[in-house]
């Protein structure tokens, strides 16, 4: 039981920090052409990073990652950001759903 | 055009099948077909505004107002489900018996189904949206409007086909056991909506992930695949959960479910005493 209430007093400690929107670090993934730019980012793992993605097309996009399980729609001409993370060491791939053959990339987690 | 179709069918499927354990759930009720009438009414209606409004949404709250929008319909759909459930709960039996002939209960208290409005509008309205945006940049990109039109016309076909198997499979069920099935089954999607409107919140870093993943079945089931993605649907599946989306879909799974068992137990308890013969 005790330590039922010290993990439920460290969850909401943990739920503080995460409301307290610390900054994070941050990658940008600029999509244009429907291609990202860059199309692979090392992470390090065990830590949270904020991924950005800056989509320059006219189209709508949906970031999407079965390995990540993210999934964010960005409108055209508009970015939108993902917290990913903590992640263990691995290749976590991602696509722009809407335009698959080409919008594809991966996070490494080192 | 098949491209077109697969993205619009992937979209299509959730949604689809959402409705049909709603109009299952809802089989002889009172105004069954203004509930899901209106509810996809509203729900492609609604669809088409967040689409248009895509780009405000996004910007509230720095970023993450599409995680915030998305996590709050969520939640909104999981309490109109509960109210459902535990509304059947009470009243399930009488409607069984009284399939087809409308008892007066029922009709007085037709009020719960207007909450599956609200859960078929929202269904629609999350992945229609989606869709919206995806048709709309394919037209602006300059793709044939037949490829475009006949491409999603199938993908709403087959997806509306996969609702409308489910729709028969469930009116197979035996009538006694029917609300039992639907609200069982209702009571699973909305603890998975629960854990998916957590995960949003966990994309918007307003809650931790706690341990991420939970575990890794990704190699038998993965969550693009189609039985994945059915059963993401439907018990809110996912290969890699976290602790919190377990957290989540634990809550509501004690606590709604806890509640109908107890509503049902005190709902039947008195005619079983009541039929004891009374001392004299």
């Amino acid at each position: 039981m005790p330590r039922f209430f010290s993990s439920l007093i460290f969850a909401c400690g943990a739920g503080l920090t995460a409301c307290s929107q610390e900054k994070l670090p941050e990658h940008t993934l600029v999509l244009q052409d429907h291609r990202f730019t860059p199309s692979e980012i090392t992470i390090p793992a065990g830590s949270k990073v904020r991924i950005v993605i800056d989509n320059r097309d006219d189209s709508s996009e949906e970031f999407d990652s079965d390995s990540l399980g993210r999934e964010k729609v960005v409108p055209g001409k508009s970015s939108g950001a993902v917290v990913i993370g903590p992640l263990k060491p691995g290749r976590y791939p991602f696509m722009g759903e809407f335009h698959a053959q080409t919008a594809q990339g991966a996070v490494i987690v080192q | 055009m098949f491209g077109t179709a697969l993205i619009v069918f992937r979209e299509v499927l959730e949604a689809a099948l959402v409705v049909s354990i709603v109009a299952a759930a809802t089989r002889g009720l009172a105004g069954r077909a203004r509930t899901i009438g209106s509810g996809v009414c509203a729900g492609v209606l609604g669809a088409l505004l967040v689409a248009a409004g895509a780009g405000s949404i996004q910007r509230l709250a720095s970023g993450s107002g599409q995680e915030l929008f998305n996590a709050s319909v969520l939640f909104v759909a999981v309490a109109m489900i509960s109210w459902h459930v535990l509304w059947m709960s009470r009243h399930g039996r009488e409607l069984s018996r009284h399939l087809g002939a409308v008892s007066a209960a029922v009709r007085q208290g037709s009020r719960p189904p207007s909450a599956l409005v609200i859960v078929v509008a929202i269904a629609i309205l999350r992945e229609g949206s989606e869709v919206v945006l995806f048709l709309y940049g394919l037209a602006a990109g300059g793709t044939g409007y037949a490829g475009l039109v006949g491409g999603s016309l199938l993908g709403l076909a087959i997806g509306v086909a996969a609702g409308l198997a489910l729709y028969f499979g469930l009116l197979r069920i035996p009538p006694g056991k029917m609300f039992s099935a639907t609200n069982g089954l209702l009571l699973l999607i909305a603890a998975g909506m629960a854990a998916t409107g957590a995960r949003f919140l966990i994309q918007a870093d307003w809650l931790p992930s706690l341990a991420s993943p939970l575990w890794d079945s990704s190699r038998f089931i993965a969550n693009g695949s189609a039985p994945g993605r059915v059963l993401h649907a439907l018990i809110g599946y996912d290969a890699r959960p976290s602790g919190m989306q377990m957290l989540f879909f634990a809550a509501v799974i004690a606590t709604v479910g806890g509640a109908m068992l107890w509503q049902r137990r005190s709902h039947t308890a008195p005619p079983k005493a009541a039929a004891k013969p009374l001392p004299t």
